[in-house]
């Protein structure tokens, strides 16, 4: 039995688990027919042209994995942002592990999806945010279809969120291979401000594949600032959906930093329903070994005034190989749109290798699109210049990488995430510090 | 302090340097002249340590090591400073960091701890006032959008801090208006000691009015095809390089 039909027959088991008379399992339902008849993207889809799953999808995965949370807070606190006070809602195996998190229902919504989606008095809402951005593509569909487990953050009218909230999924690899599947809903209300970083991570070699969906919504004048840390083991493949809808004035930014894992895909999508909205993603890549990283953007402008800011950066070594497919769709009404897009990449191997595709559809007169893609290696005459400076050669590269990755890391806003990007990439280049630019 | 023996070097399969002998004392500042195309450049960066340059015959000696062998940064940490004719842009790492990062690199290399921050703070501030540079020039980007004497200048300024044994300044007053020249000029001959040495190289006699050299070396083909004092350069200056092809029978 391949992983498809796996899935599709254990959805009959997990109806066993879940309320198939509410509302939230029309949807599911729904959404396992659209899964069944999709399937697995694979290479002949023009959005999945360069990322193979093939390799991925052989493993026979644990789809319910069992979960025994012996873990403790001293043996997984490094991936933790430990020196800061947060919120964390954490999981292992898919499964909320009380004991690591801190979550809130004090002037603020900061717990589980699973009560979300079963609890009467989140009804309303789960009925009008719930998969209401999410894709209907065959991944998004297979996650929503067993959507029950993640995180569910709902912050009020003019609630300015001191703490930044941390999301943790853990995999212990207690089985041979593992799938998770988690859900976050997060709904940012008018005038509201929050700061979320999200990571995966496996303690294992054995095999886990994360299909992740989160929807956003950033309403009215909403600030999100939100962090993907993805550094996760050479077994790991990291599948994020991840879809923003923003209201009017609203402001949200995503940084992706993608240093590890065997495979991983990062679908991003903004939607602007409102004017005056500004929409920004930010990403460095640094990859190695066999390594594989996807990034997948659509920005959808569909009323006028607003702004969007793209600026991904890759540095690829080894056999590496990354992608980068930026769409930026401007609709007729989206008069004055600013939209600029920047991919620039450094290849430091001959075997390494970057497809990028910028992807502008524009039915607006009246707007200021730019995109820009650079493939490049690293500078000879930079090199003899820091060298001739006394500066070593392994430190040189570290230095120039580092300050060709400024733009993204100078706007990270916490300090403590943007020391913690700073130790990985200086880890990942063999050098005892990182550069304080 | 620097023995260069009969060094030849190549590019790329195209010999450059013909057989170079020259010797540089403690207390000393020589000059190097010539036109275009005759390796002064060349010479510079071979003496820095870059790779992309083939040292095909002869050998550098520094304090008596020969330092063929050695990459550039070693060469940096023993001493040796390059001011760049075109100093590289680099986004995103401003001057000072840069400077912390290559003193403290150096002094690691030589075993000592990091310049403790007061002490680097310090030194940043004296060493840009007497360079005449803005505090503020130091917060950007190196380089970046630096005008030709602002580059010159913060060449300067970087030999200022890191305090080599042996300077070679390629064609720093290249780009400088009169009161930049006479800044930078002023900046290295503070700079100058019995223990250290400086290498200019340039076209024309004008930064030597400044920077007054004890030795005086015309390179022509690869090869120094003469070599004189002071006056020599003003008879350059004068006349242009022609007498010396003829006398040198080239």
């Amino acid at each position: 039995m391949n992983l498809k039909e796996k899935l599709v027959s254990s959805f009959m088991a997990f109806e066993d688990t879940v309320d198939v008379h509410s509302s939230v399992h029309d949807i599911r339902t729904e959404a396992i027919k659209t899964f069944e008849a999709e399937g697995f993207p694979t290479k002949r889809q023009e959005e999945w042209k360069y990322t193979s799953l093939n390799s991925i999808l052989k493993h026979d995965y644990s789809v319910f994995p069992k979960h025994e949370n012996d873990l403790e807070f001293k043996d997984v606190k490094k991936y933790f942002i430990h020196d800061i006070d947060a919120y964390k809602i954490i999981f292992i195996d898919g499964k909320y592990a009380s004991h690591l998190s801190q979550t809130t229902h004090d002037g603020l919504d900061v717990c589980l999806m699973s009560s979300a989606l079963t609890k009467p008095k989140y009804k309303m809402i789960i009925d009008n945010y719930f998969n209401k951005i999410a894709g209907k593509d065959s991944l998004s569909s297979l996650n929503t279809a067993f959507s029950y487990e993640g995180a569910y953050i709902n912050i009020p009218k003019n609630k300015v969120v001191e703490k930044p909230i941390q999301i943790i999924h853990f995999s212990t690899g207690n089985e041979a291979a593992t799938m998770l599947q988690p859900r976050n809903l997060i709904i940012v209300n008018e005038n509201a401000h929050v700061q979320i970083i999200e990571r995966h991570q496996s303690l294992t070699d054995n095999p886990v594949l994360t299909n992740s969906v989160t929807e956003i919504f950033a309403n009215k004048r909403a600030i999100v600032d939100y962090y993907k840390i993805q550094n996760d083991r050479q077994s790991a493949t990291l599948i994020d959906n991840t879809f923003v809808n923003q209201k009017q004035e609203s402001l949200a930014k995503v940084h992706t930093f993608s240093f590890g894992g065997k495979l991983t895909r990062n679908n991003l999508n903004f939607y602007q329903n409102g004017e005056r909205i500004d929409s920004t993603m930010k990403g460095v890549t640094i990859i190695g070994d066999k390594q594989h990283v996807d990034h997948n953007t659509l920005v959808h402008h569909i009323e006028p005034n607003c702004e969007s800011h793209q600026d991904y950066k890759g540095i690829y070594s080894d056999n590496s190989t990354g992608v980068f497919n930026g769409k930026v769709l401007v609709e007729k009404l989206a008069q004055k749109t600013n939209a600029f897009q920047a991919n620039n990449n450094i290849l430091l191997s001959d075997k390494a290798s970057i497809n990028t595709k910028p992807q502008l559809e524009i039915f607006a007169d009246d707007v200021k699109c730019s995109h820009g893609c650079t493939i490049g290696q690293l500078d000879e005459s930079a090199m003899f210049y820091l060298r001739s400076r006394g500066i070593p050669e392994k430190e040189a590269k570290a230095l120039l990488m580092f300050a060709f990755s400024n733009t993204v890391l100078e706007s990270v806003k916490i300090p403590e995430i943007k020391q913690r990007i700073t130790k990985i990439i200086a880890d990942k280049l063999g050098v005892s510090t990182g550069f304080d630019l | 302090m620097l023995k260069i023996n009969d060094l030849h070097a190549s590019v790329e399969g195209k010999a450059i340097l013909k057989g170079i002998n020259l010797e540089v004392n403690a207390g000393e500042v020589h000059a190097i002249m010539g036109p275009n195309g005759s390796g002064k450049s060349t010479l510079a960066s071979v003496i820095a340590g870059k790779e992309e340059y083939d040292v095909t015959q002869g050998s550098i000696f520094l304090d008596e090591e020969d330092i063929d062998e050695l990459a550039a940064e070693e060469r940096a940490h023993k001493g040796i400073f390059l001011s760049f004719q075109y100093p590289v842009e680099i986004p995103g790492v401003s001057v000072t960091n840069f400077i912390r990062t290559a003193i403290n690199e150096t002094r690691k290399a030589k075993g000592l701890e990091d310049m403790p921050g007061k002490d680097m703070l310090k030194m940043i501030r004296e060493k840009s006032e007497m360079l005449e540079i803005d505090r503020k020039f130091l917060s950007r980007s190196l380089n970046e959008g630096f005008s030709g004497g602002e580059k010159k200048r913060n060449e300067i300024f970087q030999m200022a801090m890191l305090e080599p044994k042996l300077a070679i300044l390629d064609e720093t007053d290249s780009g400088l208006d009169i009161d930049a020249l006479r800044i930078v000029a002023n900046g290295v001959n503070k700079l100058k000691s019995k223990d250290n040495a400086v290498i200019v190289i340039t076209h024309y006699q004008r930064l030597l009015d400044y920077i007054v050299p004890d030795f005086v070396h015309v390179l022509h083909d690869g090869k120094i095809v003469k070599s004189g004092t002071k006056e020599l350069a003003h008879k350059l200056e004068a006349q242009g390089y022609d007498w010396i092809k003829e006398e040198v029978g080239v």
